[in-house]
């Protein structure tokens, strides 16, 4: 049995329009193989979960350039744990300031990409956490 | 339904036997609708794993009672704005809805960008409607028997309706097709001609046809293009269905419930003069054939895959034909039987 490719889902929430990063991001994560669910603009953090759930992927990235990201971050968490899809990876980029990415990953979040990341980071964290956490459930199943 | 419960006598002793207890929890939250049994399953399905196999076992007794339709047509022709469309009227009539929505597989990467989402954002947010994203993982020809599965367990998990939206337009996409009960094709005036491009494939398996985007120029011609086309084919054995064909503006909205109402005529007809009954045997029988030829495929190649290369050089060398090599691989794994001989595949 081959390795199941990873499925990431990529959503914009909240209400910026700036889409440009998370298409590139999206591309990339292609471009590497991985099978890239694209939800486009304006995703509720529900929206977000349920579509993560239905599509049965292995992480989420969130793009935010609204200085939303203290809400929404968390309440995605929160979701997802409440919907026990917390096995899911949640990641994402924007425009974060440090503090509050120091905060966020505390919480659980997983790494979050500034601007000057590039896509091999990008598509490295992912593969590598998406491998740790695949580990993780074999061994614990 | 006599069939159903004879099904659950064998399921039974085979759970008693070996099964793990996860699966049986797994096809039990399918068949409870939990999205996240559903989603696991599907991606068991789609990875064509044993416990994926093991699990569509499960679950066969409680497929068959879903209407599936099959969108298909070029790119661009609005496939999934109309998919949306469609699921927010079926919901508005108080069915239950399931989506796959088929995107291609790079060749290249082995990577995919599934986007029919962004234009489906009406019917997503609504809980009663599952929304599956799937790559078509060209590699093995795969396509239509895991949409076909997941098709299944969508079924299980109690959707009245399931749409399958394909790629764009290709051979893959008359595979699909043929995987549904009734088959929408969609076609836009932009598209240049295309009734020419598909006169040989999608014009014989559509029952329904739709000119979307029919306030743009051109729209009236390409329809009457279509029942042009549409003369000089018979009338459907059994039922003499004539497709429809129907003009949408799938943006809007307009035109779509008599989209559905069409739809919905092909399903109740095809059921009762028994076209339904002989179509989906039709589709069993390609499906157990084309899972026979995959897992073959496997087998052989897989068994020889070393040798490949090897014979690749005698061929290249003008030592071997191609056949000859072919068969000498199949030779490997029937056990240096002729394959074309009675029990050339046993073993």
């Amino acid at each position: 049995m081959t390795e199941r490719r990873i499925r990431v889902l990529i959503c914009k929430p909240g209400l910026d329009g700036h889409d440009r990063g998370a298409k590139v991001v999206a591309a990339s994560l292609r471009d590497a193989g991985m099978e890239v669910v694209y939800t486009g603009l304006r995703q509720t953090p529900e929206m977000v979960v349920e579509t993560a759930i239905q599509e049965d992927v292995d992480a989420v990235g969130l793009s935010l350039h609204s200085a939303a990201h203290m809400t929404i971050f968390p309440r995605v968490l929160k979701l997802l744990r409440k919907r026990k899809a917390d096995h899911i990876l949640l990641t994402g980029g924007g425009i974060i300031p440090d503090e509050d990415r120091r905060e966020l990953e505390e919480m659980g979040v997983g790494r979050l990409f500034g601007p000057g990341a590039t896509s091999e980071e990008i598509v490295q964290y992912i593969t590598a956490e998406v491998g740790r956490r695949r580990a993780a459930a074999r061994a614990g199943a | 339904m006599a069939r159903g419960t004879a099904a659950t006598g064998r399921k039974g002793r085979r759970e008693a036997a070996s099964a793990p207890p996860p699966r049986s929890s797994l096809a039990e939250g399918v068949r409870a609708g939990d999205s996240l049994s559903v989603a696991r399953a599907i991606s068991l399905a789609e990875d064509r794993s044993p416990e994926g196999a093991a699990l569509l076992a499960d679950l066969a007794p409680s497929t068959g009672r879903a209407h599936r339709i099959g969108v298909t047509g070029p790119p661009g022709a609005g496939k999934s704005t109309l998919v949306n469309g469609l699921a927010r009227l079926m919901l508005d009539g108080g069915r239950t809805v399931g989506i796959i929505a088929v995107d291609p597989t790079s060749p290249f990467t082995g990577g995919a960008l599934l986007g029919d989402r962004v234009r489906m954002q009406g019917a997503a947010g609504d809980p009663r409607v599952f929304i599956r994203s799937m790559a078509s993982r060209g590699d093995l020809g795969g396509l239509a028997a895991a949409a076909q599965d997941a098709c299944d367990v969508l079924d299980a998990a109690g959707k009245d309706r399931i749409v399958m939206e394909t790629v764009g337009v290709g051979q893959t996409e008359v595979e699909v097709a043929g995987a549904a009960d009734t088959v929408v094709v969609i076609l836009h005036p932009e598209a240049g001609d295309g009734v020419q491009a598909m006169k040989a494939g999608l014009m014989e398996v559509a029952d329904v046809f739709v000119v979307n985007k029919a306030d743009r120029e051109g729209a009236d011609r390409l329809v009457q293009d279509v029942l042009d086309v549409l003369e000089l084919r018979r009338a459907a054995p059994g039922d003499g269905w004539r497709p429809p064909v129907l003009k949408t503006v799938a943006s809007t909205g307009e035109g779509l419930p008599a989209l559905l109402a069409s739809v919905e005529e092909h399903a109740a007809r095809s059921r009762a003069s028994g076209s339904f009954d002989r179509r989906r045997r039709g589709r069993v029988r390609s499906r157990i054939r084309d899972l026979v030829e995959e897992s073959l495929r496997a087998r052989v190649l897989g068994a020889g895959g070393d040798a490949l290369e090897g014979l690749v050089d005698e061929v290249v060398a003008g030592r071997e034909s191609p056949r000859g090599a072919a068969l000498r691989l199949l030779r490997r794994v029937t056990g240096g039987r002729e394959p074309g001989s009675d029990h050339g595949w046993r073993r």
